[in-house]
């Protein structure tokens, strides 16, 4: 097996579902394998979160480390424009957003961490 | 052996599935111990709908979809001794015992013992007036507004006090979520107001089961990344839950679906904020010593939920008035088809302006991440070069009257006849609002009002 480093969206080693309340996301970022968490640990930051949701007014995240599910879960205040009281999106729970973070946010992985059959591989 | 009870689940929320019960309750029949199934259809602002409907008419402020659920399920249910715990009862668990006494009679089912649970309205304990003036946690100011329902989020215990009435049926409006799970294991096992780590495992297995299919792949597949065989038979999730705290999460058998540490650890952290600290009326969860593991195919072995005392506080919803959202659209495709989506959006906002509205309009192009746009649209204008494909037009605003909704809905439909080439697939609404904010009351001030009592019929 080579073990190149590559440069992929997040998507292609985690996974994540999006939950809201008030005006506020939790965005749970899980590691497909034991090995890619140790690389979203150290590269997908609270601030790079907080600059990818700026757009929205996020003002402020906080990330949960929880090594025993693989998991991550970022918490990140004022990301829903109003949340389902005031938002005027398509999607006033912000339901949709585990995929910005999932597809804007890249890791320098080694090939070896994305799954076996991923599309990624391709 | 330590005792099992089996919990199944058979909605997540009011617009699901309504056959998914069916396979869970014939999974259920084959398991040797005491077996419920839930209905979770109750969202923050379906309670004040249902307030409002009460209001009009006594008799009713239920669940609309009690007759939908439980016309299909309830004679399986009763035969096969599976007793349903549901906040089906909304604004009038009451009225919605009335009415399954009237669906079993129906459905030529002998006559149901049904328990409710009362005492969630928190303007039984103070005035809509009081409750405008407090704090909310969101911060938003709700004093002055109509406020149209508060119900107070109660625990497992009136739960497990209605199931000890010996009903086959608890029907409920606001509890916790988890509640629906965690009332069944408090009245099976007995387990104790300071038992804090079983407490904390069964309001997992409560947070777990409540969202139906959200667990069993549901919400989940990603075909090619994450993929989930049968999601047009999805099967729903079975929390198999013993006396010493031992969880399994399974799912009904001969349907679709997946259970697998990365389908729970999805919904572990779902809408979860401080992962050591998930506060409830019975017990604030820890789930940072969680662990999963394989217990045969589709069977997840969840571990290591810790509790602590729950909070002082309940938590309350607050809803109000929210006036109206308008919402329109309208397709462009084809060749240059962004340029002319984009003149289209430009000519609704500067007709809009020149009218005189002054809410905030927000014109979205689906087909290029509008959900991940701003109300400014910053991404779309980072936009330069021409596209061609479908490009829909969509327009949103709030205000506190319909007409003015209205008047910006027609101002897309009038694209039609004088904006640019090739519009098409015109559709709009105009929906009033609810507006939700939370506030906590001390518990003294609840639970006095809180009793389960069994509806004779």
């Amino acid at each position: 097996m080579t073990d190149d480093t590559v440069t992929v969206p997040l998507h292609a080693v985690a996974h994540g579902r999006a939950g809201d309340k008030g005006n506020r996301s939790n965005i749970s970022i899980i590691a497909y394998s034991e090995d890619a968490f140790p690389f979203i640990a150290s590269q997908v930051t609270k601030e790079r979160v907080l600059k990818l949701f700026a757009h929205k007014g996020a003002s402020h995240v906080v990330r949960y480390d929880l090594p025993n599910l693989r998991a991550f879960n970022f918490v990140i205040d004022d990301a829903l424009e109003g949340g389902v009281n005031s938002a005027l999106s398509q999607d006033l729970h912000g339901k949709t957003l585990s995929f910005l973070l999932l597809g804007e946010i890249t890791v320098e992985v080694p090939k070896s961490v994305i799954p076996n059959g991923s599309p990624y591989l391709e | 052996m330590p005792k099992t009870v089996f919990i199944g689940s058979g909605a997540g929320f009011s617009g699901d599935r309504l056959d998914a019960a069916l396979p869970v309750i014939e999974t259920l029949s084959r398991r040797d111990g005491p077996r419920y199934l839930i209905y979770e259809v109750l969202a923050e602002r379906t309670l004040a709908i249902a307030q409002r409907i009460k209001m009009r008419k006594p008799d009713q402020g239920y669940s609309p979809y009690l007759d939908k659920y439980l016309r299909l399920s309830l004679k399986a249910a009763m035969e096969n001794g599976v007793r349903i715990v549901s906040n089906l009862g909304a604004a009038n668990p009451a009225g919605a015992a009335k009415r399954v006494q009237e669906l079993a009679q129906e459905l030529d089912l002998p006559p149901p013992h049904i328990g409710i649970v009362i005492g969630d309205d928190l303007t039984a304990a103070m005035s809509t007036d009081d409750i405008g003036s407090l704090e909310t946690i969101e911060g938003i100011s709700i004093a002055g507004k109509e406020i149209v329902a508060a119900n107070t989020y109660l625990g497992a215990q009136p739960i497990a006090d209605a199931l000890a009435l010996g009903v086959d049926i608890v029907l409920v409006g606001r509890t916790t979520d988890a509640a629906l799970v965690l009332g069944p294991l408090i009245h099976e096992f007995g387990w104790a107001p300071e038992d804090y780590d079983l407490l904390a495992t069964g309001t997992l297995a409560g947070h777990l089961l409540e969202c139906g299919g959200q667990v069993t792949g549901g919400y989940f597949c990603d075909p090619g990344f994450k993929d989930v065989p049968g999601m047009d038979n999805l099967g729903f999730p079975i929390g198999e839950i013993s006396e010493d705290g031992s969880l399994v999460i399974a799912k009904a058998e001969n349907t679709g679906g997946i259970v697998t540490t990365a389908t729970v650890t999805e919904q572990i952290l779902y809408e979860m904020h401080d992962p050591s600290t998930y506060l409830t009326p019975d017990v604030t969860l820890d789930v940072t010593q969680v662990t999963l593991s394989a217990d045969g195919p589709d069977r997840i072995r969840v571990s290591g939920a810790k509790g602590r005392p729950p909070p002082a506080t309940l938590k309350t919803t607050v809803s109000a008035d929210g006036g109206w959202l308008a919402e329109a659209e309208m397709i462009y495709a084809g060749p240059n088809a962004f340029a002319r989506a984009k003149m289209a959006a430009d000519i609704i906002k500067s007709r809009v302006r020149a009218h005189g509205v002054v809410e905030d309009l927000r014109v979205d192009i689906v087909g290029v991440d509008a959900v991940f746009d701003n109300d400014k649209s910053a991404r779309r204008d980072a936009i330069n070069e021409p596209l061609n494909g479908e490009f829909r037009v969509r327009t949103a605003i709030r205000t506190d009257d319909k007409e003015t909704g209205a008047y910006v809905n027609d101002e897309v439909l009038s694209l039609f006849c004088s904006g640019p080439a090739g519009g098409g697939g015109y559709r709009c609404s105009v929906t009033g609002q609810v507006n939700t904010a939370s506030i906590l009351v001390p518990r003294d001030m609840v639970e006095p009002h809180v009793r389960a009592e069994e509806i004779k019929p």
